[in-house]
């Protein structure tokens, strides 16, 4: 019974990740500095959300409330999101790096939960890391671009990513019963996910002409797992829920 | 008596509501068909090509109003992940729909798939060069890319590969 328990803490963090990133990616629509891009962040919203929603069926089947009242009834405490996805969406550069640091890790949990022994989410994981491989190919190839251009763009670049990666660790927050999961083979961990994402990223950071900040300054952003939010999340919660709150019941 | 194979061939005239000269049984979509009770239950399995697809819940009510008109009373319609779509899942005849609609079709996983550096090796669907340049992922669905052909210098959409 409590490895259901665990189970549900790790679908409920992964599914809030990725409706709150993907609200932030839905607030480009309309603004993004080109054309194709503002496509590119609003088609990663709506794959995010679509991946939410997958997320949110799956705890349905478990027991929880159905995937509208998980994503909208639920206020800024309830919330498992990692404080990276809240944060507004600030100057592009921020947008791109957390994009680029968020999604490497996402694809890589999808890859891992592809052979995960709890196979509701191994059916889902196997599907969804084909969509995310774009999100990863997108992330790389403007990080490369823009890291290796001259002048304000790789500084920019650079200074985002100094100024994010502390919350980029918070996606590996641990959560206290992960061993048992790791035990069981449904999850490999936060602290090997991490270890994989640093392979990940460190060639391509290189290849763009940036350098990640120096480990002695690493401090993770930590608490968005257990409920302990910024200030950010609350006005974006009030504002996804608007429409719903008006009339909860409504047919769409 | 209605056989499975009536079935299937009813949802081949179910195209797909986004790309119209693809049915949703080329698309690779539906996973199976499955009869009870004498032909008088019949339940359809889909897989969504992508799981933010916002034609997922018009496509479910398209496969159940094509079977409602073949009378039969118990009609049931679930997607789930149980098969996992990938664009291999497209026939050949699906191939051939997507081109007519000007998308190129993704192409076929291959032996020692090169992940994403296949993206820029795609036949432009208006000429066959492939001197072609990929533009962005992400294109006017989620199912499509955006191209550009250095031959004939056109705009072109691709169907993206997805494994």
């Amino acid at each position: 019974m409590s490895e259901q328990l665990h189970i549900k803490e790790l679908l409920y963090k992964m599914a809030d990740d990725l409706l709150i990133l993907g609200h932030r990616n839905g607030e480009w629509t309309g603004f993004g500095p080109l054309l194709e891009e503002d496509i590119a962040f609003s088609s990663m919203a709506q794959d995010k959300i679509g991946q939410s929603l997958a997320l949110y069926q799956v705890l349905n089947q478990m027991g929880e409330q159905d995937p509208d009242t998980i994503a909208f009834m639920r206020n800024a405490p309830q919330f498992h999101s990692c404080h990276l996805v809240e944060m507004p969406n600030g100057e592009y550069d921020f947008s791109l790096i957390r994009h680029f640091l968020f999604d490497n890790a996402d694809f890589l949990r999808w890859e891992s939960l592809a052979t995960s022994t709890f196979s509701p989410l191994a059916k889902i994981s196997r599907k969804i890391k084909g969509e995310v491989k774009y999100h990863v190919f997108h992330a790389d190839t403007f990080l490369m671009k823009l890291g290796n251009a001259e002048g304000e763009s790789h500084d920019r670049m650079q200074k985002a990513l100094d100024e994010t990666f502390n919350l980029a660790l918070g996606i590996f927050e641990p959560s206290d019963n992960e061993d048992k999961l790791i035990n069981e083979g449904i999850f490999i961990g936060e602290k090997a996910l991490q270890q994989r994402w640093l392979e990940a990223i460190t060639p391509v950071v290189l290849k763009a002409g940036l350098r990640l900040p120096a480990e002695s300054t690493w401090q993770p952003v930590y608490g968005g797992r257990k409920g302990k939010h910024t200030e950010h999340l609350q006005p974006l919660l009030d504002e996804m829920t608007e429409v719903f709150r008006i009339d909860p019941g409504a047919e769409w | 008596m209605i056989t499975e194979h009536d079935i299937w061939l009813a949802l081949e005239e179910v195209m797909d509501p986004e790309i119209p000269t693809i049915s949703m049984v080329d698309m690779g979509i539906i996973t199976g068909v499955e009869m009870k009770d004498g032909g008088n239950y019949v339940k359809v399995n889909m897989t969504p090509t992508f799981s933010g697809c916002p034609a997922l819940r018009i496509m479910e009510s398209m496969v159940k109003e094509r079977l409602e008109q073949m009378h039969i009373p118990h009609i049931e319609v679930e997607t789930t992940f149980d098969v996992a779509w990938n664009s291999d899942r497209i026939t050949e005849k699906g191939r051939l729909a997507l081109l007519k609609h000007g998308l190129a079709p993704p192409e076929p996983k291959r032996e020692g798939y090169i992940e994403l550096a296949v993206l820029n090796d795609v036949a432009c669907p208006y000429c066959g060069s492939r001197n072609t340049t990929l533009k962005s992922p992400f294109g006017p669905t989620l199912c499509r890319a955006l191209h550009y052909c250095n031959n004939c210098l056109q705009a072109f959409e691709q169907f993206k590969p997805v494994f």
